[in-house]
């Protein structure tokens, strides 16, 4: 099946089996490794990238679901060599510790902040829990969210 | 090739346990040399690496290291320093890169650090046990002070001053009188220095004492940490080679299961796709690991199987106290236990855990012209480098580890399944071949934390003091074993069992659950001598060291109030221990949430202490880390399993700590600067599962003797 889709702002065509994880695209056709595997099982968030302005686990999302949509990856935050707000709270708050599962984080709290600008404590509690940090830096990625949910009420 | 699968294996029973010695030889040239770290960072390569390879200690001693094998500094003064020390979270790179720009006398950012490449960096041992700290960071040390040294004697020797006339900082070296300067890099460019660097590492060499630190004992981030946020940075699981496949590995049903027939022609038939088997290992690569994964459903759909008996997770105590190797010693003081005012015994059980790295094992490998090349995400490079060497039957110098940062370990990955796999399957396709394993194959074929079964007897006098301890762990290891506490006559051992499943390390590995029996035996032992449980450590214990860090969280806590103003349903408690050379105590306030019939562990405070302390910030997450994953073994994490079969081998099923699991946390830690540096990502793990268990007794007056701890009538996570 041919799939076309927008990537980073990047048209992209792939010819594959509809029933692929999107992340295995992502990560092995379109060679976008910023996206991470973590358990398969949508449990973990990892795999976090934004579809149509909504974050997705895209471990448990089949391609062919993607067709004709927006996707961002991680890649798509830094511009022009100048990071994005939430990724600049992550590096001043140090939020991680080996910083694998960092990426889904950043591009779920991405989400949040470009659909609700001023969360409540509640709406970032909720969008974290689906957040694994196995080495449990949890309080330094909260105190990184906080500040980029401050900037961005700003 | 023989590729075992083993469930009757410890990998690593022990962190401390000596590895077996290895010979290895550096087959380093230049050319290669400066292919990998970049054109002008070399200044030298001394003749005789191989010799100081096979001299250096394992233990991350540099004896008879020559200089050049530890430090380079480039021809523009960039700053090159070698490890095979690994970072996986820990902090590794921060702090290796902090002693070597401590001791050269630059800024941080002028070092880069090479870390855990076979081809090139000194065996500094498995990263583990908490070595990284007392033995690689004083071994960088005093390679960077050597090297420094050098440098400041070339420049005396060039202008023909007396070295005591010169000054170094910032890499530039500068006699002041003669207004002369010169920087790291200008002596680098002339062939005295590399002859220098030849020179052996002296082992008396000196380094910066404490009070003159400048760099160490500050919060220094990770060096590469824009890398993590960007996503640029490329874990084991993201190397991508020239034409490489995707790798999948067959699996038996069970635990033991024997394979009788196979039949490859499936997935001999699909386009692209290479099939191996050899012996017992089965395996696939493909263009894509979809189509790798639907070749190996493919053959495994024809597979017959001979299953082999194994316990379940039910039945494990009993099985592992059943054979307890020579049976369970006797107490040599059944004596004084039958004259004793009062006699307590107890048993306590933990249960198998998993380590769960977010990223799971994986490798690449690659061969060219007969040399191995593997990318992976282990604890013990070298360890692993011997391992392939081993299996592939290839001199050692035809094999090459490369251990990029790799996404979390905790003891979990000393071991080389992925790598070996990875490897055979790559010389069967003549191309290279990336291989991920699952979480379930993580969760199912990786190696656990032990499980446990302690016996525990005391006695007491009329004052409440005790007068003897016999203390027995079956199966899960000696760490923390012996008690830190005054106890008349004692014994404390470890015995070993036939574990049904794979064995290995993990955060401080036995001392959690031997510091979770003693300090939950402490506090029954208190109880029983109609002591408060503070009080009672007190009386019992010397070391003035491990009474610091306990008065300090009791009073942190607010201890002596809370423990009388009991509220229904909420309780506290308090633990301590020592392990690696640091100290720990936490005092935690829990909940009993009826509606959810869950125990929430509302606050924590925790008092750690580790000697002079390098890079507080690290510290701290260290602690935070330690305390918040500790939760999981302590409150819900067990694995379950039935007819070989692991029952909950997911995320969704296997509760690992999670953002809403943090509880409220006062972390204090007691700087030492007049004590050497211990490590501190491990032992702050090992108080915070029995403080819980006591407060729940505290709460309701209900002893819980085994991890996880589950009241009666809660169910399983």
């Amino acid at each position: 099946m041919t799939i076309t889709f927008t990537v980073n702002g990047q048209p992209r065509t792939v010819t594959t089996d509809p029933q692929r994880p999107l992340l295995e695209v992502l990560r092995e056709d379109l060679r976008l490794s910023g996206t991470k595997f973590g358990c398969g099982e949508g449990q973990c968030g990892a795999c976090t990238v934004i579809i149509g302005g909504k974050s997705v686990k895209s471990c448990i999302t089949p391609v062919a679901k993607a067709r004709q949509q927006t996707i961002l990856t991680i890649e798509s935050l830094t511009k022009d060599g100048q990071l994005h707000p939430v990724q600049e709270a992550f590096l001043a708050e140090n939020g991680f510790q080996c910083g694998y599962c960092t990426p889904g984080l950043i591009m779920a709290v991405a989400g949040l902040l470009s659909e609700k600008p001023k969360p409540t404590e509640e709406e970032i509690r909720s969008c974290l829990e689906g957040h694994l940090c196995r080495c449990c830096g949890y309080p330094n990625i909260l105190k990184a969210v906080r500040r980029a949910a401050a900037d961005a009420r700003r | 090739m023989k590729t075992d699968f083993p469930t009757h294996q410890n990998v690593a029973p022990e962190y401390d346990e000596p590895v077996d010695p290895m010979n290895y030889e550096f087959g380093l040239n230049r050319r290669n040399f400066v292919q990998v770290l970049g054109a002008g960072l070399l200044i030298v390569v001394s003749p005789t690496p191989a010799l100081a390879q096979r001299s250096g200690g394992r233990d991350g001693s540099d004896r008879n290291r020559a200089v050049a094998t530890r430090i380079h500094i480039g021809q523009d003064g960039a700053i090159t320093v070698l490890t095979g020390k690994v970072e996986m979270g820990q902090g590794s790179r921060a702090e290796l890169t902090q002693a070597a720009a401590e001791e050269l006398q630059v800024p941080v950012s002028r070092i880069q650090m090479v870390m855990g490449d076979t081809g090139f960096v000194p065996d500094d041992g498995t990263t583990a046990g908490s070595r990284t700290t007392p033995s690689t960071v004083p071994a960088v040390r005093q390679g960077a002070a050597a090297a420094r040294n050098l440098l400041i004697e070339l420049a005396c020797q060039r202008w023909g001053v007396e070295r005591n006339t010169v000054e170094v900082r910032d890499g530039k070296i500068t006699h002041a009188t003669s207004r002369r300067e010169l920087t790291y890099a200008d002596l680098a460019q002339s062939g005295d220095a590399a002859k220098a660097f030849e020179k052996t590492i002296p082992s008396d060499v000196t380094v910066t004492p404490v009070a003159e630190w400048k760099v160490l004992g500050t919060s220094v981030p990770r060096p590469n940490r824009r890398d993590l946020v960007t996503g640029a940075h490329r874990f084991p699981s993201d190397i991508v080679r020239p034409g490489m496949l995707y790798g999948k590995v067959l699996r038996p049903p069970s635990y033991g299961a024997k394979l009788i027939s196979i039949d490859l022609a499936p997935a001999q038939a699909m386009k692209d796709v290479v099939v191996v088997q050899d012996g017992p290992f089965v395996g696939v690569a493909a263009p894509t690991s979809f189509r790798a994964r639907e070749a190996l459903e493919a053959i495994a759909k024809t597979a017959t199987w001979e299953p082999a008996p194994h316990p379940s997770s039910i039945e494990i105590f009993e099985y592992l106290k059943g054979r307890a190797r020579d049976g369970v010693p006797q107490n040599p003081f059944a004596d004084e236990l039958a004259a004793a005012h009062k006699a307590v015994r107890q048993t306590y059980h933990a249960a198998y855990v998993q380590h769960a790295p977010l990223e799971p094992r994986a490798a690449a490998a690659e061969w060219n012209d007969g040399k191995l090349t593997v990318w992976t995400g282990t604890q013990g490079p070298f360890g692993y480098h011997s391992e392939l060497a081993r299996t592939f039957r290839l001199p050692t110098d035809r094999v090459r580890v490369i251990v990029p940062d790799f996404g979390s370990g905790f003891g979990g990955k000393h071991s080389g399944e992925a790598a070996v796999e990875a490897a055979r399957l790559a010389q069967a396709a003549g191309r290279p071949v990336l291989l991920r394993w699952t979480r379930e194959e993580e969760f199912t074929w990786a190696y656990f934390r032990p499980a446990a079964v302690i016996e525990a007897e005391a006695s007491l006098d009329a004052q409440g003091a005790l007068t003897s301890w016999h203390f027995v762990n079956i199966n899960s290891g000696g760490s923390a074993v012996d008690t830190p506490y005054r106890a008349g006559k004692a014994r404390s051992r470890f015995v070993s069992s036939e574990p049904p499943l794979r064995q290995g390390s993990y955060r401080t590995l036995a001392a959690t659950a031997n510091n979770f029996a003693r300090e939950c035996f402490m506090d029954e032992l208190a109880a029983a001598a109609g002591a408060d449980p503070l009080a009672f450590r007190l009386a019992h214990l010397e070391n003035p060291r491990l009474r610091a860090v306990l008065e300090t969280a009791a009073q942190r806590f607010n201890w002596k109030e809370r423990v009388k103003n009991k509220a229904p349903g909420v309780g506290v408690g308090l633990a301590c221990g020592t392990e690696k050379g640091s100290y720990v105590a936490a005092c935690a306030e829990i909940e009993i949430d009826h509606s959810q019939s869950a125990i929430v562990v509302k606050h924590v405070c925790e008092v750690f202490e580790c000697g002079a302390i390098l890079n507080p910030d690290n510290l701290l997450a260290q602690v935070q880390a330690c305390i918040i994953m500790g939760l999981g073994p302590a409150l819900r994490e067990e694995m379950r399993f039935a007819d070989g079969k692991m029952l909950n081998p997911f995320f969704r099923k296997y509760l690992v700590p999670r953002f809403s699991d943090v509880p409220v946390l006062d972390i204090h830690l007691l700087n030492r600067p007049d004590l050497p540096s211990a490590g501190g990502g491990e032992t702050p793990i090992i108080a915070i599962a029995p403080a819980v268990a006591n407060a729940v007794f505290h709460a309701t007056g209900t002893r819980v003797r085994a991890m996880p701890i589950r009241l009666p009538g809660m169910k399983e996570a």
